[in-house]
């Protein structure tokens, strides 16, 4: 699904890689955390995938397509496989929530008709089905970033990459978005998941790839935030983030 | 579907960014109408030129009993004297050039005088004997006018040889300068309508930047994203470019036809076809420019 091939990628004007030699294969259907401190490279490595950027040393391969020989004329194509998540949702805060999903398939020349059946179904999952007048600004920001995964997974993407999904979100609100995102990865989408919150890592116990100055530290199938096999010198902020913020199955968000 | 959201894109974006709009279309519009002009200009000299090509002949003076001028030493020219001209122009080098010889007699060229100078005060002292005896040569190609003159110049009793052309090069340099004038201000102008067109695309393109950034996320083809910007700085332009082919025919209509026309009946000028003639350059010059303009400022917002 996703394979990287010692990929480096240099920054102009930056003499330490934001990623260096990074080898690893993700596969079809797999829920992946990528954790690290800010500045480690994961926001590098969502990017590269997307082709928002080049790497400078490598070859990556996603879903069967080297992207180096995709010419720019053929990338707008390639991202319609891929569905996009945003810590800060990036919704138009002019368009009602309907709309705001409805955009990203009229912009992809999709019909009236699938239009009309696909935006509710997606909303529907996403548990929006009675808000669909609303404007971003009337929701929550749950409910804004649940508009953003129904956008970002209308056009049923084989990939979600999802950049800190819950960074602005309160624990019991990151914990319904984590339990959508579980359901959409259940349905055979490979979720990619860049994020800071140890809690909804250790809940999850899903595959943790660590990445450390642009390095991959740690690849572990079930892991937790912080690795339980080596051990780790106890931090205070470590300790408080390891503590039981619980993701308490699905809890309704208050509106604002 | 894609077809209507792009015009509503558009619609869009010309009311957000109006007034940007408005500069780009008073500016394509005075930059065209002197594009215009100068074609105007060109298209007038030529028909000048044609006019008086066709009439504009070399004129041969004879000597007159108060000339000193040329060959000429006080004496009238001779029968004999004219008749050596005459069979020079008849002689197989220059019997080729020329269209056609006309010999006037004094009488016939004060006659001619007088239709010209009515209204000159000493018209009246002038009599038929000042007036040179005159060989009126139309040649074929009236560059050629100076073989004649070396050819006839030094026979007895030329006073001179003169290419009627030659009062004619003022004119077409005064109007040459205007043409060019008008064309020096029309690519001054035409600069600044692509600059501001770049800027207004630029704008129009920053104000929807969130929604940009979403359509190359979802993967929203280049062609798309870029066709309402296009489109929107042509129909500036376009509505531009019509303004400036009104001015021009109605330039050619009220000005050209309705006050010069009236005011110098034996000047030729440019007529309503040269007119329309010039609209679909105008047109096309400023769709082109606009679509390059508003292409190449977008594409920064496409780059991948």
């Amino acid at each position: 699904m996703i394979r990287f091939d010692q990929v480096s990628k240099l920054y102009k004007g930056n003499a330490r890689p934001a990623l260096n030699a990074v080898t690893l294969e993700i596969l079809r259907g797999e829920f992946v955390f990528l954790v690290g401190a800010s500045g480690s490279g994961k926001s590098s490595f969502l990017r590269l995938v997307l082709k928002e950027e080049n790497p400078s040393n490598g070859q990556i391969h996603v879903l069967g397509q080297n992207l180096a020989q995709l010419t720019s004329r053929k990338v707008p194509y390639f991202r319609r496989n891929l569905g996009v998540v945003f810590q800060d949702f990036r919704l138009l805060p002019q368009k009602n929530v309907f709309d705001n999903v409805a955009f990203s398939l009229q912009v992809i020349g999709k019909s009236k008709g699938f239009i009309q059946e696909a935006v509710p179904d997606v909303l529907k999952m996403v548990g929006l089905a009675g808000k669909t007048n609303r404007l971003p600004h009337e929701l929550s920001g749950g409910e804004q970033q649940r508009v953003a995964i129904a956008r970002a997974i209308v056009n049923k993407p084989a990939i979600l990459l999802a950049d800190e999904p819950t960074g602005n979100l309160d624990p019991s609100t990151s914990a319904g978005i984590m339990t959508l995102l579980e359901r959409i990865s259940q349905s055979g989408t490979t979720v990619i998941m860049a994020t800071h919150d140890a809690g909804i890592v250790d809940q999850m116990q899903r595959r943790v790839i660590e990445l450390v100055s642009g390095q991959i530290v740690r690849d572990e199938r079930q892991g937790g935030y912080q690795t339980q096999t080596i051990p780790v010198q106890g931090f205070g902020p470590a300790s408080v983030s390891r503590s039981n913020l619980g993701i308490a199955g699905h809890a309704e968000e208050v509106s604002r | 579907m894609r077809f209507g959201l792009i015009m509503s894109e558009v619609g869009n974006g010309l009311r957000r960014n109006i007034s940007m709009v408005i500069s780009v279309v008073l500016v394509t519009f005075i930059s065209l109408t002197f594009v215009g002009a100068a074609i105007l200009l060109q298209f007038q000299i030529g028909q000048m030129k044609g006019f008086w090509n066709d009439r504009a002949q070399v004129s041969v003076y004879m000597c007159t009993d108060s000339s000193t001028a040329g060959q000429c030493k006080l004496v009238e020219a001779t029968k004999s004297q004219k008749a050596d001209v005459e069979s020079q122009l008849k002689s197989p080098a220059l019997a080729g050039l020329i269209k056609s010889v006309t010999f006037e007699n004094h009488d016939q060229v004060y006659k001619n005088y007088k239709t010209y100078f009515k209204d000159t005060t000493g018209a009246d002292f002038i009599t038929p004997a000042f007036l040179s005896e005159t060989f009126s040569i139309n040649l074929k190609d009236p560059s050629k006018a100076d073989v004649i003159r070396e050819s006839v110049a030094s026979l007895a009793g030329v006073e001179q040889v003169v290419d009627q052309r030659k009062y004619l090069d003022p004119i077409f340099a005064a109007l040459n300068a205007a043409s060019l004038t008008a064309v020096s201000i029309a690519v001054l102008m035409l600069v600044a309508a692509v600059l501001l067109i770049a800027t207004t695309i630029r704008l129009s393109a920053f104000s929807r930047r969130r929604e940009l950034g979403i359509m190359r996320l979802v993967g929203a083809s280049n062609r798309f994203i870029q066709t309402p910007f296009i489109l929107e700085g042509v129909i500036a332009a376009l509505i531009g470019s019509v303004l400036a082919s009104l001015a021009v025919v109605s330039i050619v209509r009220f000005f050209v036809q309705g006050y010069l026309g009236t005011q110098s009946l034996d000047t030729p000028f440019i007529g309503m076809s040269d007119a329309y003639l010039v609209v679909p350059i105008l047109l096309v010059v400023g769709a082109v420019l606009a679509a390059g303009s508003a292409s190449f400022a977008i594409s920064r917002y496409l780059k991948v």
